[in-house]
C-alpha cells in the first residue's frame, strides 16, 4: 500500500458505472438489450473535447489503469507506468478514459451480471462479444462523455487490436492510433494456447458448464492452469531464465511432485492469485474475442484493403523478445498502413521481458512512447499543449 | 534552423516537390523534416537506432524501425519517387543487395558516401595508417564503416548491375565543388553524391 501517493500518479480514483439503454446488436447475431460500462477517467476534458484519450485493455485487465482506489491498495492500476502526470500518457494535458470491456468481470456487464430475462447470472449463456462489439460500445461511451473524436486510442496486446479495429470502423472518430505489442490476427499457435486454457477451465468439474455461481463455487484449478499457461506466453525464455533459472526452493531435489523449482512456485502463486480475482467465464470469452479478431476478413482477407478507409496517424511498437505477438506481426500492421500512404512510425524495442514488456518501465520504450505522445499533444485544439 | 549537412543540401535541390520519399538510414530525421517543410514531400524514414527513432518521432517524422540489411520487403515495387540513402551504404553488410532493393521500391535512388579514394585517405594509407578524416572520424577498430568504397568502385558496381547514373556531384566537407573535383572526382572529392536509376 502506498504510504504516500507518488507525485507522478493520478492519485486516488473512483470508478463510475454508466448505463446504456440502447440495445447493442452483436457480431454473433445476438443482442444485448442494455448494458453497463464501468469507467475511470484521469485528467480534465478540455472545452472542445479535443484532448481525450481512450485506453483499451488486454485480456485480463480492466478499467483500473492508473492510480489507487484507496490508501489500502497494494498496487496501482495496471498501466501506472505509462499514465499519470509527466508520463507518456500525461494526465496534465490529456483526458484519459479507461473502461472495462463488455463481458468483463470488474463491473461492466458480463457473465457475472444478472440476465434480465432469467434473473440469474448469465454464466456461459452471456453472448460472446468480439473486438468489433467492444469498439461499438466504446464509441457510444465516447458520445456519452461528449467526445466526438478521440485524440488517440491506445492499447497493448488485445488492447492494441481494439485500436486497430477502431481506426478501421470509425476513421473519423480517431486521430491517432497507438498499437503496442499486438498482431493483426492470431496465429494457429496463439489459438492453440487459448484452446488449452479454455479446456483447462471447461473440464474443471467445478465449472458446471459455466453455471458455477449457482453452485457457489469457482473452477479454481482450471482457471489457475489457464493463467499459468498464459504467464508462460507473456514471458520470454530468457527473462524466465534470468528470473528463476533452475533454482530450487530447498536447494536439492526431493524426488517427488511437490513444488521444487522456483518457476513452479511462481506459476502456482500467479495462478492461485488470479482465481480469486478473475471470472472463468470472462476468461473464456476474452480468449474467444482474441481468436475471432481478424479485421482483414471483412475485406477480402487483405489488411491493406481494410485500412483503405482509415485516416488515423499510427504509432506501432513491438518488443524483440515477445514471441506471443512477435515484431513480425507488428510489421504486418505497419506494412498495411504504409500501403495506404498513411502516417506511421514503428519502433521495435530491444528487451528481454517478452510480451509483458509493454507494461514495464523499459526506458527506451517509455522515451519513444513519450516522444510520440508529445506529437499527439500538438494536435490538441486550442493549442494549450 | 541550423545549417543542413553538405550532401543533404544538394539532395534537397535534386528532389522535386510533392513527391514520395523513402530515406534509408534517416538518422535523426533532418532530411525528411527539411524536405517536408521546403518541398512538401511525404514519405518514411527507415532507421535502426532506437534513439534516432525517438528523435525522428519527436520531430514528427514518420520512421520505421528496420534493419536495412534484411531487405525492404515492407515496401512494394516503385512505391516511392526517390529512395535516398545518405552516408549509410558504407555501414551496411550487403550494400550491393541494398542498391537493388532501393531501385526496386523507388523509381530513382539517391546515394551519398564518403569517397575513400580522396587524396587524404590515399596519403594516410601510403604512410601505412588507416585513414581518419573529417568525413571518416572513427578509429579502425570502432568504426561502423565496414564497406568503404571509392568513386570508381561505386561506378564500377553500378556498371556491373546495369544501374544508370543520372547525376553525380562530388564536394568537399564545406559543400564546395571545384573544377578540380569535377575533373578528378575520385582523387579530390570528399563526399560523392549520385542520382541513379534502373535500366
Amino acid at each position: 500500500m502506498p504510504e504516500q501517493i507518488p507525485d507522478d500518479s493520478v492519485g486516488l480514483v473512483t470508478p463510475e458505472t454508466l448505463h446504456f439503454d440502447d440495445e447493442l446488436a452483436l457480431q454473433s447475431g445476438r443482442t444485448l438489450p442494455e448494458y453497463d460500462l464501468i469507467v475511470e477517467t484521469y485528467g480534465e476534458l478540455n472545452d472542445d473535447g479535443s484532448n481525450a484519450i481512450l485506453i483499451c485493455h488486454a485480456l485480463s485487465s480492466d478499467h483500473h489503469a492508473a492510480g489507487y482506489h484507496s490508501m489500502e491498495d497494494k498496487r496501482p492500476g495496471w498501466w501506472e507506468t505509462c499514465i499519470g502526470p509527466g508520463k507518456p500518457i500525461d494526465t496534465n494535458r490529456f483526458f484519459v478514459v479507461s473502461s472495462n470491456n463488455l463481458g468483463g468481470c470488474k463491473g461492466s456487464t458480463g457473465p457475472m451480471s444478472i440476465n434480465p430475462e432469467t434473473h440469474k447470472p448469465w454464466g456461459s449463456d452471456f453472448p460472446i462479444v468480439t473486438v468489433k462489439d467492444w469498439v461499438i460500445s466504446q464509441k457510444r461511451l465516447g458520445e456519452k462523455l461528449g467526445i466526438k473524436q478521440w485524440l488517440a486510442v491506445v492499447g497493448g496486446s488485445l488492447g492494441g487490436m481494439q485500436v486497430l479495429q477502431w481506426s478501421i470502423d470509425y476513421p473519423d472518430a480517431i486521430k491517432h492510433a497507438v498499437i503496442i505489442a499486438a498482431a493483426p490476427k492470431l496465429s494457429a499457435q496463439n489459438i492453440a494456447f487459448n484452446e488449452v486454457a479454455r479446456q483447462a477451465i471447461r473440464t474443471d468439474p467445478e465449472f458446471f458448464d459455466g453455471d458455477f455461481y449457482a453452485h457457489d463455487t469457482v473452477p479454481h484449478r482450471g482457471l489457475m492452469l489457464a493463467r499459468m499457461l498464459g504467464h508462460i506466453t507473456y514471458l520470454s525464455d530468457d527473462s524466465m531464465g534470468k528470473k528463476f533459472g533452475r533454482e530450487l526452493r530447498e536447494g536439492k531435489f526431493k524426488y517427488n511432485y511437490d513444488v521444487e523449482f522456483q518457476i513452479e512456485s511462481y506459476l502456482r502463486y500467479q495462478g492461485q492469485k488470479f482465481t480469486g480475482l478473475f471470472d472463468a467465464n470472462t476468461y473464456l470469452l476474452m480468449t474467444k474475442a482474441l481468436d475471432y479478431f481478424d479485421p482483414a476478413s471483412e475485406y477480402d482477407n487483405s489488411l491493406s484493403t481494410a485500412l483503405q478507409r482509415a485516416k488515423a496517424k499510427y504509432f506501432v511498437v513491438s518488443f524483440t523478445s515477445d514471441w506471443r505477438f512477435s515484431p513480425e506481426r507488428s510489421h504486418e500492421i505497419v506494412r498495411a498502413i504504409q500501403d495506404n500512404d498513411l502516417d506511421v512510425s514503428y519502433a521495435e524495442i530491444e528487451v528481454n521481458d517478452g510480451h509483458d514488456a509493454f507494461l514495464l518501465p523499459v526506458e527506451k520504450y517509455l522515451n519513444v512512447f513519450h516522444a510520440y505522445m508529445n506529437n499527439v499533444a500538438k494536435d490538441i485544439q486550442g493549442g494549450d499543449a | 534552423m541550423t545549417q543542413l549537412r553538405t550532401d543533404l543540401q544538394i539532395i534537397s535541390e535534386w528532389i522535386k516537390p510533392n513527391t514520395r520519399i523513402l530515406d534509408l538510414g534517416c538518422g535523426d530525421g533532418t532530411l525528411l523534416s527539411h524536405l517536408s517543410k521546403t518541398r512538401k514531400i511525404n514519405g518514411y524514414g527507415v532507421e535502426y537506432s532506437i534513439d534516432n527513432i525517438t528523435t525522428c518521432i519527436e520531430k514528427g517524422v514518420n520512421v520505421i524501425h528496420t534493419d536495412i540489411d534484411k531487405g525492404l520487403s515492407d515496401f512494394d515495387v516503385d512505391s516511392f519517387d526517390y529512395v535516398v540513402m545518405t552516408q549509410a551504404i558504407q555501414a551496411l553488410h550487403y550494400p550491393d543487395k541494398t542498391l537493388d532493393e532501393m531501385l526496386r521500391v523507388g523509381k530513382q535512388g539517391i546515394v551519398t558516401f564518403p569517397n575513400f579514394g580522396h587524396w587524404k585517405c590515399r596519403l594516410q594509407l601510403a604512410f601505412g595508417r588507416m585513414p581518419k578524416t573529417r568525413t571518416l572520424e572513427s578509429e579502425w577498430f570502432n568504426t561502423e564503416n565496414i564497406h568503404l568504397c571509392t568513386v570508381n568502385d561505386f561506378e564500377d558496381l553500378c556498371r556491373k548491375k546495369g544501374i544508370r547514373i543520372l547525376e553525380r556531384t562530388v564536394v568537399d566537407n564545406e559543400h564546395r565543388t571545384s573544377l578540380g573535383m569535377r575533373l578528378l572526382p575520385n582523387l579530390l572529392g570528399e563526399i560523392a553524391i549520385y542520382r541513379i536509376q534502373r535500366r
